[in-house]
């Protein structure tokens, strides 16, 4: 039944080209040790300032000739990352050395013996000084399994011309956001169906005073009095007069632009945004504060989702010990504080948040202060908790975000079963999500 | 009076016995597309009968030592599950309500195209153009131009609409960027089933007193519909797998989720090979099942059509 092709002549250029095209990186696959010096890979996304790049030559330089590490990029979504990630790492590829990994990966990765463990001295050497959740994040099965490096975690913004004090809770936030004209009262929070809205859930809920799984991993927890707690806020701010109309397609970057725009009263977002209102709308970023993301129980401070990129190692990689070293290296303070103060990305070494060359780093071109918030971050990620650490992440944050989505729709009572029941389907790994 | 035709007229080849030069030329023609037939079974018999096998196992690549033959249990997983039947309808919604349009936008534009008297290449060229960029383009620039903060669609309009929160504006974008993208598809083939209805013909049912309406419906329509079917099968095929548009612009939210997303949620992100399989496996059979209804149901000879060309 294919469609008729007219085969000839001039079609011949194309076809070489194609040819090329698909013999291209099979060339490129060729390098290797050249003189003594190994070559170790780094799949990472592609760092826009250049502070990773940076890393990577600092490193090898400190080698001294020993290894020189070159980046592969990948792309800026996490998805997408993984997508090529886990096809490569499951056909045992042996070019992927270390790997810039999204936080959530730790467990599929590690269950599926495609990163190796830290053990001993260089595993010392990469939790020390770290902030606690973001060992946690590296850890599986009581074993570290990467070196943590950039850490995320969001904060509450708002407008200090249009609220007087910051809302300890979301119920507060909503009620203060209610008496204030429409036009100027939208909360900025992601509500669309992707990870997002499994971030925001976990937070809620943790902060409720529960969390998705077990210690173990194996089962819901989902205490219902916690969950339905954690529900309430959603629908109630879905259904509030202060919920942006976009929310069900709201991702982190649509809230910056509603936010840059003046539509808002508040935020919950990742500090990306502080530079970048600076950048866009100068005058909106001068009444711009911050605070502790709102909890969900009064008198109890948020317990908030930690983000960021931790270092493996792959399992097929010819050079682990190379690797080791140089991903400890990649992940060391310096680095760290170049990715921060360039890219914007938080370090996951605590003492740098009291470092005078990050507190009284400025916005590139700027006399502002990149990160005025440092205090109040640190405070937020000693407290941080994990998204659900299981291999089966990916079936779990699809049922969560299938159930709970659009948030204008949650049925409190019903939801806290149906959440339940999504959730053990998905880890048992059976039947479609 | 009204001329009907004789299916003769409709330009079959009698069939006559056959001499031993058409055998000669029958087996040339074999010879011919014996390469392309084993390059196609290559490429595609190869990797349908892998997913096949794949479907039959417990296989997730997240779990490589628990991998199990389980017989056709991952079918049953997918076929009992009501996500399958919501999905299998969701595609249908979009199937249906694009190839309709397609088909009648694609009629005008492809008469347009055979009419044309000057500048007939510009004129099918920029018919053409949608066609030419790619999907994930296309899709992308339907969502900008319907989001309420970057798009123009809602200025354009005067509505305040955000197209993707709800369900029925969701469907109402998609299909329209399926039916911008493709029509020029549905016209191209509608246009070489133009070229099969003689001008005499028309001439001569003009002078027989036949009104516009019904040169079209009783002269036009029947000599094309081989053309109509075929159109409308590889249509219907296509529209079947729809992917880019829906990922792009909704992930699947807001009851769009069709039956290509659940397979790559399933097969890509969850890694589940065997359930994923089972997926797209039964989504080939929705699409032979389609086929066949054309090719029985219908009539759509794909031969005859070739033949005309």
């Amino acid at each position: 039944m294919g469609r008729a092709q007219r085969g000839g002549g001039p079609k011949r250029p194309w076809a070489a080209l194609a040819l090329v095209t698909v013999l291209l990186p099979v060339v490129a696959c060729g390098g290797g040790d050249d003189g003594g010096t190994t070559t170790l890979k780094w799949y990472v996304f592609d760092e826009p300032s250049g502070a990773f790049a940076a890393a990577a030559e600092r490193c090898s330089e400190a080698s001294e000739g020993r290894y020189r590490i070159e980046m592969a990029l990948l792309p800026a979504n996490a998805d997408e990352q993984r997508e090529q990630l886990v096809r490569r790492l499951a056909a045992e590829d042996t070019d992927i050395d270390i790997i810039g990994m999204d936080v959530i990966w730790t467990a599929e990765f590690a269950q599926a013996g495609w990163i190796l463990p830290w053990e001993g001295d260089v595993a010392d050497a990469a939790t020390e000084g770290r902030l606690e959740p973001t060992v946690q994040s590296a850890t599986y099965d009581d074993t570290l399994y990467a070196a943590p490096f950039t850490s995320n975690t969001q904060l509450l913004w708002y407008r200090e011309d249009r609220v007087e004090e910051a809302p300890e809770t979301w119920d507060e936030m909503i009620d203060q956001a209610e008496a204030l004209p429409p036009g100027q009262n939208d909360i900025q929070v992601q509500g669309e169906r992707y990870e997002g809205l499994v971030v925001w859930f976990t937070s809620l809920l943790e902060s409720a005073g529960t969390s998705v799984l077990n210690e173990d991993g194996t089962e819901p927890e989902l205490e219902p009095e916690a969950t339905r707690a954690a529900l309430e806020v959603m629908k109630r701010l879905a259904t509030s007069s202060a919920a942006d109309p976009t929310l069900a397609t709201s991702r982190e970057d649509q809230g910056r632009l509603s936010w840059e725009s003046g539509s808002s009263a508040f935020m919950v977002n990742y500090t990306f945004v502080w530079p970048s209102a600076n950048a866009n709308a100068p005058d909106l970023a001068e009444e711009m504060a911050w605070a502790r993301y709102p909890g969900v129980v009064e008198g109890e401070p948020s317990k908030v989702t930690i983000g960021g990129i931790n270092l493996g190692i792959g399992a097929y990689s010819e050079h682990p010990e190379e690797s080791f070293e140089a991903a400890a290296c990649l992940a060391g303070d310096e680095n760290q504080l170049q990715a921060a103060t360039d890219g914007g990305l938080l370090p996951s070494t605590e003492a740098l948040y009291e470092d005078p060359r990050l507190t009284e780093a400025t916005i590139p071109g700027t006399d502002i202060l990149a990160f005025p918030y440092a205090d109040v971050i640190k405070e937020t990620l000693q407290d941080a908790v994990q998204r659900p650490q299981t291999p089966y992440y990916n079936d779990v944050a699809l049922a969560i975000s299938r159930t709970l989505h659009p948030t204008r729709e949650i049925d409190v009572e019903g939801d806290v079963e149906e959440l339940r029941s999504a959730i053990e389907r998905a880890l048992a790994g059976e039947g479609l999500l | 009076m009204t001329t009907t035709i004789p299916p003769q007229a409709a330009g079959q080849a009698p069939t006559r016995p056959r001499s031993g030069r058409a055998q000669s030329e029958r087996k040339l023609g074999w010879m011919l597309c014996a390469p392309a037939v084993t390059v196609m079974l290559l490429v595609t018999a190869y990797p349908i009968g892998y997913a096949v096998w794949l479907s039959l196992q417990r296989y997730d690549l997240r779990f490589p030592d628990d991998r199990a033959f389980v017989g056709l249990d991952n079918y049953a997983a997918v076929v009992g599950n009501r996500l399958w039947w919501q999905d299998l309808t969701n595609t249908m919604i979009i199937t249906v309500a694009s190839v309709i349009v397609e088909l009648i936008l694609g009629f005008a534009l492809a008469f347009v195209m055979h009419r044309a008297i000057f500048g007939r290449g510009p004129v099918r060229a920029s018919i053409l153009v949608p066609y030419g960029i790619i999907t994930v383009v296309t899709a992308f620039a339907w969502r900008f131009a319907f989001d309420p903060t970057t798009g123009f669609i809602n200025g354009l309009l005067g509505t305040e609409q955000s197209w993707f929160t709800e369900s029925w504006s969701a469907y109402v974008v998609i299909i329209a960027t399926e039916v911008w993208k493709t029509t020029p598809f549905m016209a191209l083939l509608l246009l070489a089933g133009f070229t099969l209805v003689p001008d005499d013909l028309v001439k001569a049912s003009r002078v027989d007193g036949a009104g516009t309406w019904q040169r079209l419906t009783k002269v036009i329509i029947p000599l094309m519909k081989p053309a109509i079917l075929v159109a409308l099968l590889f249509r219907t095929l296509d529209a079947v797998r729809i992917f880019d548009s829906v990922f792009v612009q909704t992930r699947g939210a807001q009851g769009t989720e069709s039956l290509s997303i659940l397979g790559y949620n399933t097969l890509i992100t969850r890694l589940n090979l065997g359930l994923g399989s089972a997926v797209s496996v039964l989504v080939f059979v929705v699409v032979l099942i389609i086929a066949f209804l054309f090719v029985k149901g219908f009539g759509a000879n794909l031969a005859q059509q070739r033949g005309e060309r």
